[in-house]
């Protein structure tokens, strides 16, 4: 009975934030509540087939690189990531080289977008933030424009 | 029995959730709509319904509230300095208090009035006037941030002001205290018929909302208290409220409360503004400060202007008449149609409705009972609609509420009388804790006001609230004025005086409200918007540092080379672009405040090291986990060493 009980409240909450929700953090916490108790663990995940929590749900990559996009890209992530970025080294955060052959592209786009999000919610970006100091990824507020080119830029590197 | 227990606390869980997912505007409805707490309960994470922007009088800001709720969300430094928000400390704000007598830290901020367009609220900026050192300040709603304060020569006791014209054209300010014009050595006992009172004419430029005195009137030396727009059809004509027409310089309380009737003046502006552009006035020598705040260069200039020109009332025969309005009057309010002056005589019982058709009429057929220096005064039968009698000791000021009711504070006697225009009948009246002075209806100095609250503003609030010692808070008071009858529903504490207030629905502003600066958008002269770009440079004793902020360092975080006696001037740019993550920064024993740089701007501070040593700084803003760790470190040598000027970030200096 208790149990019961307990199960039926835990339901009920999940129902209720689901029926409250308007934003989109809402599916974030309606998937987290259908999780089981125990949490997710990166190593569950394979990265690349991660896509992340965001606006990007489908990005394909065409094969070569546009070169005005990259060069687009490279001034972006000058002014707007550099100080946390560095391109050959480990600094505040990751370094961007080869961050595709680590993450999905749209997981990357995702992570530029939506970082309060995904340090909150995403599994692979929740490890990165305690394993970067909790130095919280900072949403510079770039446009979806905008991150594609510097994601173009990344692929230079 | 214990299940059941469980079962009911399930149960109540459930009605909570439900009912947490409501529209807060509905839970004032059901059984419990008689509940003044919840009338003002505004559940976490909810939004007010409304803004307040309340004056702080000798504070000398405005401060931001949210009704119904009364919560403070922000004091907007005014005329003073605010060590919190680096204003009038840092670089960039000082010149905003640079005045003809030099910087002025401090003012006494009184009047605040939304600009407006076709005579309703547009939220685009808030203006209010300084009294002690006349100026007029304009607070841009996008940024909540003052963005330009305009002094007021031959003016003293900046009072009658800042008011706004329909389409705000205007935003106007009179003088309280009349004096000599030009000033000069005189005798105080000469005053009578010697003193002038200046009412100043502000255009705002419709495009960039600029200020510049376009005229200001000459008027008799009697004390101007009070002043509102006329609106539809008494658009175009400004009323001022005068006490001491008796032109005494001396015990005032005595000797000017001797006449019976003081005056109410009717300014046609409209006419005065044409025949100023028809080449009317005079220019006259004067010395006052125009300081103008840059969003993009995030800095304020001060320049001084060395000329107004003035008009001589009685040059411009039919722009000005007197109404005869007993006794001292202090509000003087125009109502929402524009067609009632309501005279609060303070030193009366009762309240003077004058009408502006009648004023008309009568000064068509020169209904006239003489006149003062020249300037026509209209008989008071002739231009009279009725009164308000004996509601209440002490009349201060009126607001409406667009159901055609008016509402007047009455200070010696501590109430709000509601009463009905046209047959001056009162319908309610309530206490207020204590002696109030302004009240506030959203919107009730406009065509259209949002009725719903009053807010009365106190002096005196005694035994109200638990004691701080012999200064205690002054208050503000919130009623629902929604029904027949007033409801006393919510009393707040607020900063310095509450002395008079302008309010807004939520939704005018709270969409335009900026989150950011853009970085690309900043062109402060010592900006640096790439971390790569930050230097440390020296011009002989004079060094700037180009610094910039980020979760969470600093760039450079290591500094030597600077010397004793050295002016050592930070500029700090925050690279966030992310709403609400400013950062701050403070230096050991600098002698100013802190800086809080908001996302996208630059900032800066001067710091003149004294001692030899290595000095840190660090982030004054609690920004993110690793706030503790945002900080770093200058060294200063002797005056003439040899260390050479270096900085980094990331790696040990060398």
């Amino acid at each position: 009975m208790k149990k019961i009980l307990k199960i039926s409240m835990i339901a009920l909450l999940s129902v209720t934030m689901y029926s409250c929700g308007s934003d989109s953090n809402s599916e974030a916490t309606k998937d987290e509540a259908k999780k089981p108790a125990t949490s997710m663990i990166a190593d569950e995940v394979d990265p690349m087939d991660s896509k992340g929590i965001g606006p990007i749900s489908s990005l394909t990559l065409a094969d070569e690189v546009d070169a005005t996009m990259a060069a687009s890209g490279e001034e972006i992530f000058q002014a707007k990531c550099s100080a946390c970025h560095k391109t050959d080294v480990k600094f505040i955060g990751p370094s961007p080289k080869g961050v595709l052959e680590r993450r999905s592209p749209e997981w990357v786009m995702n992570m530029i977008l939506n970082p309060e999000e995904m340090v909150a919610n995403d599994p692979i970006a929740k490890e990165l933030l305690v394993e970067y100091n909790m130095s919280p990824m900072a949403n510079q507020n770039l446009t979806e424009e905008e991150a594609r080119s510097v994601l173009e830029y990344f692929r230079t590197l | 029995m214990k299940n059941l227990h469980k079962i009911s606390f399930v149960l109540v869980l459930i009605a909570a959730f439900l009912m947490g997912c409501n529209n807060s505007n509905k839970s004032n409805s059901g059984a419990l709509s008689g509940s003044a707490a919840e009338k003002v309960y505004v559940k976490p994470g909810d939004h007010d319904d409304y803004y307040a922007f309340i004056s702080g009088g000798f504070s000398g800001q405005l401060a931001v509230y949210g009704l119904p709720s009364g919560r403070l969300f922000k004091v907007i430094p005014v005329f003073s300095q605010d060590a919190e928000k680096a204003y009038g400390y840092n670089e960039e704000t000082k010149p905003m208090l640079n005045t003809s007598h030099g910087f002025v830290p401090w003012d006494d901020s009184h009047h605040p009035d939304i600009s407006q367009t076709e005579g309703e609220l547009d939220g685009r900026y808030i203006f209010i006037n300084g009294n002690n050192t006349p100026r007029i300040a304009k607070v841009d709603l996008t940024t909540f941030e003052t963005t330009e304060i305009i002094e007021i020569p031959n003016s003293a006791g900046n009072h009658s002001s800042s008011f706004v014209t329909e389409n705000t054209e205007y935003v106007v300010a009179g003088t309280r205290f009349s004096v000599p014009v030009p000033q000069r050595d005189m005798p105080i006992k000469d005053y009578k018929g010697n003193f002038k009172g200046a009412l100043s004419f502000i255009s705002v430029d419709p495009e960039d909302g600029g200020m510049d005195i376009k005229f200001q009137l000459i008027m008799p030396g009697f004390n101007y208290d009070l002043s509102h727009p006329g609106r539809g059809d008494s658009h175009g004509w400004f009323f001022f409220s005068t006490y001491n027409t008796e032109e005494a310089s001396t015990l005032l309380e005595v000797y000017a409360s001797q006449n019976d009737k003081d005056f109410i003046a009717a300014v046609n502006w409209k006419k005065i503004e044409e025949y100023v552009n028809n080449g009317g006035g005079k220019k006259m020598p004067a010395n006052y400060a125009h300081n103008v705040y840059s969003e993009e260069t995030h800095m304020a200039t001060s320049t001084m202007k060395k000329e107004v020109l003035v008009v001589d009332p009685t040059e411009v025969p039919g722009a000005i008449y007197l109404l005869p309005t007993p006794k001292s009057p202090h509000g003087c309010d125009v109502d929402p149609s524009g067609e009632y002056i309501v005279g609060s005589g303070k030193l009366s019982a009762n309240l003077t409705i004058h009408s502006f058709s009648k004023m008309i009429k009568a000064i068509e057929e020169e209904q006239f009972d003489g006149d003062a220096y020249g300037i026509p005064i209209l008989a008071f039968e002739a231009v009279n609609a009725g009164s308000v009698e004996q509601a209440g000791l002490g009349p201060l000021h009126t607001e409406f509420d667009g159901k055609g009711n008016g509402y007047t504070t009455f200070f010696i006697s501590s109430e709000v009388v509601k009463w009905k225009l046209g047959t001056w009948e009162v319908i309610d009246r309530k206490p207020t804790f204590y002696s109030v002075g302004h009240l506030m209806i959203p919107g009730g100095n406009s065509r259209k006001p949002f009725g719903k609250y009053v807010v009365a503003m106190n002096k005196i609030t005694k035994d109200r609230y638990i004691p701080t010692g012999p200064e205690v808070t002054q208050s503000a008071q919130l009623y629902d004025i929604s029904g027949e009858k007033m409801e006393l529903l919510l009393d707040f504490p607020t900063i310095g005086e509450p002395h008079y207030a302008a309010g807004c629905p939520a939704d005018l502003l709270a969409e335009n409200s900026k989150k950011i600066f853009k970085l690309e958008e900043n062109k402060h002269p010592y900006a640096v918007t790439n971390e790569a770009d930050t230097k440390v440079v020296r011009e002989g004793k004079e060094v700037h540092v180009y610094m910039t902020t980020i979760r969470s360092h600093f760039a450079p975080d290591n500094i030597e080379g600077i010397q004793v006696g050295d002016k050592v001037y930070f500029h700090i740019t925050n690279l966030e672009q992310d709403y609400d993550v400013p950062h701050g920064v403070s230096m050991i024993g600098a002698n100013t405040s802190e800086l809080l740089i908001m996302p996208g701007q630059t900032e800066s501070f001067l710091w003149e090291p004294k001692q030899v040593g290595v000095w840190p700084f660090y982030c004054t803003d609690f920004c993110s986990a690793l706030h503790q760790e945002m900080q770093g470190y200058v060294r200063v040598s002797p005056n003439g060493s040899s260390v050479p000027l270096k900085w980094s970030m990331g790696e040990n200096i060398e």
